[in-house]
């Protein structure tokens, strides 16, 4: 990959290419394509976190007019098993976690759908359950990978140099349950024609939900369309189906009708997948003079009964920082409780909280600035992988950010409140995966890039219609691109902060290709000319560096002395990401990731009440986000960093970046403003005011 | 479907008359909370009478000096209201506090007194609650209840009332005129030990009219603080409202009014506080006294207790600020 694109469109600031249709409300999304004869299905849930169904009575429920069918094990289509058992919808009367599926009403309006569900009668033999994470849970055990990546890792001696260091730390960190709730609630319609099914999704990724429709209702792939034209938001909720799609394809073809389901916000908290909650216990030893000699990470994650989703929430450690001896280990345990899966910052959010945090605590008890501190510790490879870096950039966001933000800013007050300021490292890495694109040249002069990628919010359309056109020598208002379909060519899912490279890459190969075809014709035949290339083959290459995108965040807090509020008065974040496609969709990126760091920090967290086994605050009003109110100055800023290995266009993915490491920022702050160190997020009134 | 019948009365005696006639019926307002728990499934009208075109929407001097607000006035026209701004500064305040622009717009003030507890529990039909179906249980106490009281509460429940303003007049010492009668604020709210399901002393179809506020002292200072998680739209941790006026020559209390929200099924009149601060010195030692005197009898749960420490706090700093120069 010696070549990059030469940037002309890319790095520019475009008009985004959806934003007329957004804005106008014409861009549509899963819940909103009109159908005729449309059914609605509303949902039956369990009201025992552990258990099975003994008795369904529907009578009540099928009496009232306009129900159409109700649905439960004792009915249900019968679907092959798929990995994920989460899916095995109404395949038993097993209950794993309240809140779980265990019937959906179908009725000509949505109105009658629900007041059928309530009337649904529902016998449970119910069991006793255990829906409580504690890092000393004697069912805990080592899953044999984490997301295909060892469980474990132990290289020299962490115990001998922890032994024998002249500065340690070792604490423990908790983070809570959190649901990631994008605007638009897990949807889908369905409609069934013979033996082919057409969905309109709420996905991250069609082609993946394709797949998996296709193996669970044994059918040839061809037979199943996924359309995920417009996403409102997904943040790893949606990378793979959740069971209220399986409801509406085997609804719509029980009932021989095209059949509607959009989650409740209420729903999503049992349903949609949320970040598990995690204890983690994090050790450092260093000399005197700031050499870090060991690097220990062990974290504590749940899973639930039905779905196995282990939070990667050690790999930061393995390699942010250089260490001779280092440690690294995953425990989970299965409990009753709703399947947690992917949330934006995937293990690298949870675990920079009690790394950036632990780090924090040895520069204090080095006498060292924390910058100073990370900068002493920059290793010079990827000492996990052997592999030198393609770039890495977290000095530099570190030096630049620190002159920005005027640091070191000395704690000091203000009338009522007490300010201080914090720093954290974040970083994520650069994943790409097979991806295929079509790029057609019309006789009008346009062109055409189809592609099965998907824009979940981020702006997919823009930066995939500026990376065709400088690599077209086009203009960037002549490229037109189509995505969000499963017969479009296949393409990974907007997840893991590698779409724009993966589908990037193949979209780069299919101009290029096209760009070839076109020098052999004088001019375009009139049925167009297109080419299509497929990045699998490029990829398969084994890698020859280490890449990841890093950052640094700035925050200044001020704590309220009388109440323990905590306001984050300024947030700084400097990122080094290799080229920038769009900067305003970029910053965008950033900013939205910052924020809900701020909400990480303070704010959110699912409440799990341990005797019913759900969680209870299942609002907006109970469930705090960062309001308008919470967040002052944010302000992003990029260190340049060219990097011609990681992909043609020399750009890294930022989906999750702008959220690692917010939160240890805040909290390190929060402790320079107090001298509170709390090691429990979030960080509330009622944790801090005891101990200032 | 369940059907619903919505109603535009020509008055308030026929509202009032509407809804006393039918158990399942209901006043709608604004509909910021009630329209929230049919929603949820929580409230089940019948037949909603919507009050919001009949009801008095206007702020007036009254002839004794103080105001009368009209239980249909919005709560941000309330608080935009020039002569509650200027002679009820802790009212605007408390409303500003609450909600979000929009839902201001919307919430009357007499809606806004009759809001239910957002106890997680009691909005949600899968589990038990006192409030929402009487002898069902309360899992609050053993459960989520970090929001919850820590005084007035009983066995059976321990919810708060979410109002802002609700504390705010209480500090004012307001009264309810409803279709029946007049009622100290004091008195408007039911202690959760008779019938928690109950929120108030109000018949069936008894509908409020108008708030009438006193005339306030011309050296009475207030000031309205909220706690809360967040910057904005989260209810209240614990707040006050709290006035004071001072005797010029020795600086003595003369009068001084304590309310606090987030604590109880009710704004919580500092009674107690305010009996002893009257007549001496406003100090931190004076203060604190008072303070935990009022918090003496708090029963606070496991989760609940830095609301005892909030609450002293609380008083002690509005109370010094008030008091400074």
């Amino acid at each position: 990959m010696s070549t990059t694109v030469r940037p002309l469109s890319v790095g520019a600031s475009l008009e985004r290419a959806d934003a007329r249709l957004k804005v106008t409300g014409e861009a549509r999304y899963a819940y909103e394509y009109p159908v005729e004869g449309v059914a609605y299905a509303a949902l039956v849930q369990a009201t025992v976190a552990c258990g099975a169904v003994e008795s369904i009575d529907t009578s009540a429920a099928l009496a009232l007019p306009g129900v159409i069918a109700v649905i439960s094990h004792e009915n249900a289509l019968a679907l092959e098993p798929v990995e994920d058992a989460e899916l095995a919808v109404l395949q038993s009367p097993r209950v794993a976690y309240r809140g779980q599926i265990v019937g959906a009403v179908i009725a000509e309006r949505i109105e009658v759908a629900r007041e059928a569900a309530a009337l649904v009668e529902v016998g449970y033999a119910p069991e006793v359950h255990d829906v409580v994470l504690r890092d000393d849970h004697p069912r805990l055990r080592r899953p044999e990978t984490v997301l295909g990546s060892p469980a474990d890792t132990d290289e020299g001696d962490i115990e001998g140099a922890l032994a024998g260091a002249a500065v340690t730390v070792d604490e423990r960190y908790t983070t809570p349950a959190v649901h990631t709730n994008p605007m638009e609630p897990h949807a889908t319609l369905a409609l069934w024609d013979g033996d082919s099914v057409t969905i309109y999704e709420a996905s991250q990724f069609a082609a993946g939900a394709q797949a998996i429709v296709a193996e669970a209702f044994a059918l040839p792939p061809a037979n199943v369309r996924v359309i995920a034209s417009h996403v409102g938001g997904g943040f790893g909720a949606k990378g793979y189906p959740r069971p209220p799609m399986f409801v509406a394809v085997m609804a719509a073809k029980l009932c021989g009708r095209p059949v509607k389901i959009a989650l409740t916000r209420r729903q999503m908290f049992p349903i949609a997948g949320y970040r598990t909650p995690t204890a983690q216990r994090v050790r450092l030893a260093a000399d005197s003079q700031g050499q870090l000699l060991a690097v220990g990470h062990d974290a504590f994650v749940q899973t639930s009964r039905v779905s196995e989703f282990v939070e990667p929430v050690a790999f930061d450690a393995r390699s942010l920082y250089r260490a001779e001896n280092r440690a690294t280990s995953h425990r989970v345990v299965d409990l009753d409780v709703p399947s947690p899966g992917f949330v934006r910052g995937p293990g690298h959010v949870p675990g920079s909280f009690g790394l950036e945090s632990a780090m924090d605590e040895l520069a204090e008890r080095l006498g060292i600035d924390p910058i100073e501190l990370r900068i002493r510790n920059e290793p010079d490879i990827d000492q996990e992988s052997g592999l030198p870096y393609s770039s890495r950039s977290l000095v530099a966001c570190l030096r630049e950010g620190a002159e920005r933000f005027g640091w070191p800013r000395p704690r000091r007050r203000e009338g009522g409140w007490l300010i201080g300021s914090g720093v954290a490292a974040g970083s994520f890495p650069c994943f790409q995966m097979a991806s295929s694109a079509i790029a057609r040249a019309e006789t009008s002069g346009r062109y055409t890039v189809k592609i099965d990628a998907t824009d979940i919010g981020t702006g997919a359309r823009t930066v995939l219609a500026q990376i065709a056109a400088d690599e077209l020598d086009a203009p960037y208002e002549l490229v037109d691109i189509e995505l969000g379909d499963s017969r479009l060519p296949y393409a990974i899912g907007a997840f893991g902060s590698m779409g724009t490279a993966s589908w990037g890459h193949a979209v780069v190969d299919a101009c290029r290709a096209l760009k070839a075809r076109l020098e052999e014709y004088e001019e375009i035949p009139e049925e167009g000319l297109e080419a299509s290339a497929d990045t699998t083959e490029a990829l398969e290459a084994p890698k020859q560096y280490s890449s990841s995108a890093y950052g640094a965040h700035f925050a200044e807090v001020r704590v309220d002395a009388v109440t323990g509020e905590v306001r984050v008065s300024e947030l700084l974040g400097m990122f080094g990401a290799g080229r920038i496609i769009s900067p305003p969709l970029a910053r965008s990126q950033m900013l939205g990731g910052m924020t809900w760091g701020i909400g990480a920090a303070l704010l959110e967290e699912s409440l799990l009440d341990a005797r019913f086994g759900d969680y209870v605050n299942s609002d907006f009003a109970a469930y705090h986000i960062a309001s308008c109110a919470d967040v002052e100055r944010l302000e992003v800023g990029w260190v340049a960093e060219d990097d011609p290995h990681v992909n043609p266009m020399g750009s890294k993915g930022i989906g999750e970046l702008g959220h690692v490491g917010v939160a240890a920022a805040i909290a390190n702050g929060v402790y320079a403003a107090t001298g509170v160190r709390i090691r429990d997020l979030p960080i509330t009134p009622d944790k801090l005011l005891p101990r200032i | 479907m369940r059907p619903l019948r919505y109603v535009r009365p020509q008055d308030p005696e026929e509202a009032a008359a509407l809804v006393a006639v039918d158990p399942r019926a209901r006043f709608l307002g604004g509909g910021t909370n009630i329209v929230d728990l049919m929603k949820l499934g929580v409230e089940r009208p019948t037949r909603l009478v919507d009050v919001s075109r009949v009801l008095d929407d206007t702020v007036e001097e009254t002839p004794a000096g103080g105001l009368r607000i009209g239980a249909g006035a919005r709560n941000s026209d309330v608080a935009a209201d020039p002569l509650v701004r200027a002679r009820y500064p802790v009212i605007a305040q408390a409303l500003l506090a609450g909600a979000s622009g929009q839902l201001r717009n919307m919430a009357t003030t007499g809606g806004n007194l009759l809001q239910r507890t957002r106890c997680l529990y009691f909005q949600d039909l899968t589990k038990p609650c006192n409030k929402r179906e009487p002898g069902t249980g309360c899992p609050a106490r053993e459960g989520e209840h970090r929001g919850l009281a820590i005084l007035g509460a009983s066995e059976e429940c321990v919810a708060t009332h979410p109002s802002d303003l609700a504390v705010a007049l209480a500090a004012c010492d307001a009264l309810v005129l409803t279709s029946k009668r007049w009622l100290a604020l004091d008195e408007l709210y039911r202690p959760p030990s008779d019938n928690p399901h109950r929120d108030t002393m109000l018949d069936h179809g008894e509908l409020i009219l108008a708030i009438e506020l006193p005339p306030s002292a011309p050296g009475l200072r207030s000031r309205y603080r909220k706690v809360r998680d967040r910057a904005s739209y989260s209810f209240a941790l614990v707040s006050i409202a709290a006035a004071l006026d001072l005797e010029g020559d020795t600086g003595a209390v003369r009068d001084v009014r304590i309310a606090l929200g987030g604590v109880a099924y009710k704004p919580w009149r500092a009674s107690t506080a305010e009996s002893m601060l009257i007549g001496s010195e406003i100090t931190t030692a004076t203060l604190t006294d008072a303070a935990e005197a009022e918090l003496e009898h708090s029963s606070p749960l496991p989760d609940n207790a830095f609301k005892v420490t909030l609450a002293r706090n609380l008083i002690v700093d509005v109370l010094g600020e008030l008091a400074a120069p």
